[in-house]
């Protein structure tokens, strides 16, 4: 069984805003949600900024016994989740939960939680034989995020497969591939996925700064993701969730739900390189985008728009550029890419499935995104990435890249619905 | 459909395997341990336990790091990914894989995680709030994360072909093959898959405790007794199996030097809302799995069991079989209550072992169980001793804290 996969539903819980509709807000505006370290005090740390989310979990309709029980990026899949089942005109009563999945990526878990019951049980790091008795009997859930699946799943009453996929800063966009296959291979007719993240805590600060990966741009918090700029240095850590409602198509057009965009083709790869470093060529993102476009059966001339991992990094935006000029070869300089982490920042493995959103907004809206705070181009950066402004253009194709720690590089093309977009 | 007496031509084939648990640092050493019924069981030593209300585990002894893996790795790596990288090596030696020999993307790596690097992370952790982010480790960023092993198989090996990663806590490891199996079907010639966890530190301790399903028990004996009357919550070990996977034509192209078998058929479900009145996804996954194999229930001849050691689990996993198979209709056993639970690591650990168990054609016993509790009395669990029996396919299940069920259908070269 070979099924076609649509978007029927999106939700986002991005920083500048709750909910797609304030999410592509801020990304056609070119506003940018960075700024100084709130929830902690970042002085002690050399990278100081991020994109935080206003984020009130009852607000949102969760119970104070969620919202206790939950990590935050568990509370952000499930709001986001919510909001996807609804904006796709779910009647959650009439599905047969044994034929829904449920799919989150995340790269790092319940990172806030564990550091927060870590304080508690070790004195502040004094006791290594950590005390159980004061830690919250949640410790499990933030011990293993399979919980953020389950979490969703309860919420929407799922008992079809049901997954976490953690690879790192590809976990997005694998988790959204990993809920594409369970519909294609007939697994499922309806998956819940996306992915979640919220990694600003101390330890995820500390851990970036030891490996310079993130920026010290601490003067200028509003403008400190800078993407393919000369002066970039690092990337800004963020948090977020998207996440999608996807079915098989011919399910969609039986019940008349309009489609966002179809999923046509997906491949990652490994570079096998080095946990953190990234080859200069670019050849392994590059296999992964042709093969992605041979899974679609799709000429690189197709895509109008590629959604850059663009973290903001030397070395990450040189390789990406290589890339996709390896696997788009000439068309690479006639294709608008543009950065969003230099808005929202980067959400570690939520990120590649609030780029898909993007790319699903930016399909049904003709709309391609900029990259905010791109001023002076790297030399060795040529391609156009979209600055400062975005700009109308019919989308009937669009390929979202990723790259994460552990050498994943993922590719996937959505391509504009037949008929008419949404 | 069923082809050339139940194999599957699509199915992939298992060629080489990796072990590394309490009772044995490679598989062959595993195996015997596992059919002498010899417990790796045992008071914590890797950090005094006293304090704790739960102080057995499945621990792994005399593992040498640096005999296995260079300075390099060491610096970077928790104990579970150096487990991992063992296994892993291991089971290409097994399958006599010469990475360099073949694509570098015609192989790729997935496997489950539960936790990742516990142990480094705490130290970590202790670093940062006894002394300040300035002492936080360069490796930090990645030594913990639940990637970890995929990151460093793939790396070490130039392996650069679809990989991933799955957590569905004890579900994890048989998610994963059914993962590598997608990837071998859409393409890829070889994945290495399994799992390989533990978390045996203070912090990954405690939070174990939290679930409340952890044997209080100071007696390794009594410690860890699924299905029986006096089942008390299980014992955690570490460890886990690392397989090569790859797809029949290839294995065969290169003259693999075995087959263990085939991965027949996979399935995953989840349970229900703790607050709705609908049965749990045990039973649907069984039979999603069997189907998916082309296999009757009738021609499966053991089933590895899920063996949470918690009473209302056993009692839900004993009423998913016998709805099956028919009481007493199938040998049952669960030779994890020898290395302990291993979270992400039991589902390939549990597949090694079946596979073992069709090249041998014996069935390793369940160890210190005994009477059987009510609502399990059905079940023929294999007990004590090892059991011979003509065996062709093999059922393996595991259930992940949370609701994760899954079940994966292996058969005889």
């Amino acid at each position: 069984m070979h099924r076609r996969v649509v978007i029927t539903g999106l939700g986002v819980v991005a920083p500048g805003g709750i909910g797609a509709k304030a999410f592509w807000e801020l990304l056609t505006s070119g506003r940018t949600a960075t700024r100084t370290i709130s929830f902690f005090d970042p002085s002690p740390f050399r990278s100081q900024v991020a994109a935080e989310c206003d984020f009130d979990p009852a607000a949102h309709g969760l119970t104070p016994a969620q919202t206790i029980r939950m990590d935050r990026a568990a509370q952000f899949a499930v709001v986001a989740a919510a909001e996807a089942v609804s904006d796709a005109g779910l009647e959650l009563a009439e599905l047969d939960p044994y034929r829904v999945g449920t799919v989150v990526g995340s790269a790092v878990g319940a990172t806030m939680s564990l550091e927060r019951e870590y304080v508690i049980a070790s004195e502040h790091g004094r006791r290594w034989l950590v005390d159980n008795a004061r830690t919250s009997p949640h410790l499990y859930d933030y011990y293993v995020p399979g919980s953020f699946a389950a979490e969703v799943a309860w919420s929407i009453g799922a008992e079809g497969p049901a997954a976490v996929v953690s690879t790192g800063c590809t976990s997005g966009l694998d988790a959204v591939a990993y809920a594409a296959e369970l519909i294609r291979e007939g697994s499922a007719d309806v998956v819940v996925g996306g992915a979640s993240d919220a990694p600003i805590s101390p330890i995820t600060v500390a851990c970036f700064d030891a490996i310079k990966a993130t920026t010290p741009r601490n003067d200028d918090p509003a403008h400190a993701s800078r993407p393919f700029d000369n002066s970039r240095n690092g990337f800004v850590l963020g948090e977020g969730s998207a996440m999608f409602v996807l079915e098989d198509l011919e399910r969609a057009r039986r019940r008349g739900a309009p489609v966002y965009a179809e999923i046509v083709g997906f491949a990652s790869r490994c570079n096998a390189f080095h946990m953190t470093g990234l080859r200069p060529d670019g050849r392994e993102m590059a296999e992964a985008i042709r093969n992605a476009l041979d899974t679609a059966r799709m000429d690189p001339t197709a895509i109008g728009y590629v959604n850059a991992h663009g973290s903001g990094t030397k070395q990450n935006d040189r390789h990406e550029t290589a890339a996709v000029k390896l696997a788009l070869r000439e068309h690479a300089y006639a294709t608008p890419m543009s950065s969003i982490k230099s808005m929202v920042g980067h959400s570690l493995g939520a990120i590649g499935a609030i780029e898909v959103a993007a790319c699903a907004l930016a399909i049904t809206n003709g709309v391609v995104p900029p990259t905010a705070n791109l001023h002076e181009p790297d030399p060795e950066c040529d391609l156009d990435y979209v600055p400062l402004e975005a700009r109308d253009r019919r989308l009937d194709a669009v390929l979202s890249v990723g790259s994460g720690f552990g050498g994943f590089q993922s590719a996937m093309l959505l391509a504009r619905p037949e008929g008419d977009a949404r | 459909m069923s082809e050339r007496g139940g194999q599957k031509a699509d199915a992939p084939v298992v060629t080489g395997l990796g072990v590394v648990a309490a009772t044995g640092l490679d598989a062959e050493t595993y195996w015997k341990a596992t059919l002498d019924g010899r417990s790796g069981i045992g008071r914590i030593a890797r950090f005094d336990p006293a304090q704790y209300p739960s102080r057995l585990a499945g621990e792994i002894r005399d593992f040498d790091p640096a005999a296995h893996l260079p300075d390099r790795l060491l610096a970077q790596t928790d104990h579970v990914t150096r487990f991992s990288l063992t296994a892993a090596a291991q089971a290409l030696a097994d399958a006599a894989v010469d990475p360099a020999a073949l694509g570098d993307y015609d192989m790729g790596v997935v496997t489950a995680s539960s936790a990742g690097g516990f142990e480094f992370g705490q130290k970590e952790l202790e670093k940062l709030w006894s002394k300040g982010g300035d002492h936080v480790s360069a490796y930090q960023s990645f030594a913990w994360f639940y990637a970890v092993n995929t990151g460093q198989i793939s790396i070490r090996h130039g392996m650069r072909g679809p990989s991933g990663v799955l957590v569905t806590d004890q579900a994890g490891g048989l998610d994963a093959i059914g993962q590598a199996r997608r990837h071998l079907r859409a393409g890829t010639a070889l994945a290495i898959t399994g799992g390989v966890d533990g978390s045996l530190c203070p912090w990954g301790w405690i939070g174990q405790l939290a679930t409340g399903r952890i044997s209080e028990s100071d007696d390794p004996a009594r410690a860890y007794l699924p299905f029986d009357r006096d089942a008390n919550g299980f014992v955690p070990g570490e460890g886990g199996a690392i397989l090569v996977v790859e797809q029949r034509e290839a294995a065969l192209r290169r003259a693999a030097p075995r087959v263990y078998g085939e991965i027949s058929g996979y399935a995953a479900t989840f349970d229900p809302a703790p607050d709705r009145d609908r049965p749990p996804g045990l039973r649907r996954a069984i039979e999603l799995a069997l189907a998916d194999a082309g296999c009757p229930a009738a021609e499966i001849d053991v089933v590895f069991a899920d063996a949470a050691g918690v009473p209302e689990l056993d009692l839900a996993e004993a009423r998913a079989l016998t709805g099956v198979f028919g009481a007493g209709r199938v040998p049952v056993t669960a030779p994890k209550t020898m290395t302990g639970r291993l979270a992400a690591g039991a589902g390939g650990l549990d597949v090694a072992t079946a596979l073992l168990s069709l090249r041998d054609q014996v069935i390793p016993p369940t160890v210190n169980v005994g009477p059987l509790a009510d609502g399990c009395g059905e079940l023929d669990l294999v007990r004590d001793a090892a059991r011979p029996a003509p065996l062709r396919r093999a059922l393996v299940l595991a259930r992940g804290i949370g609701g994760f069920n899954a079940a994966v259908v292996v058969t005889a070269p």
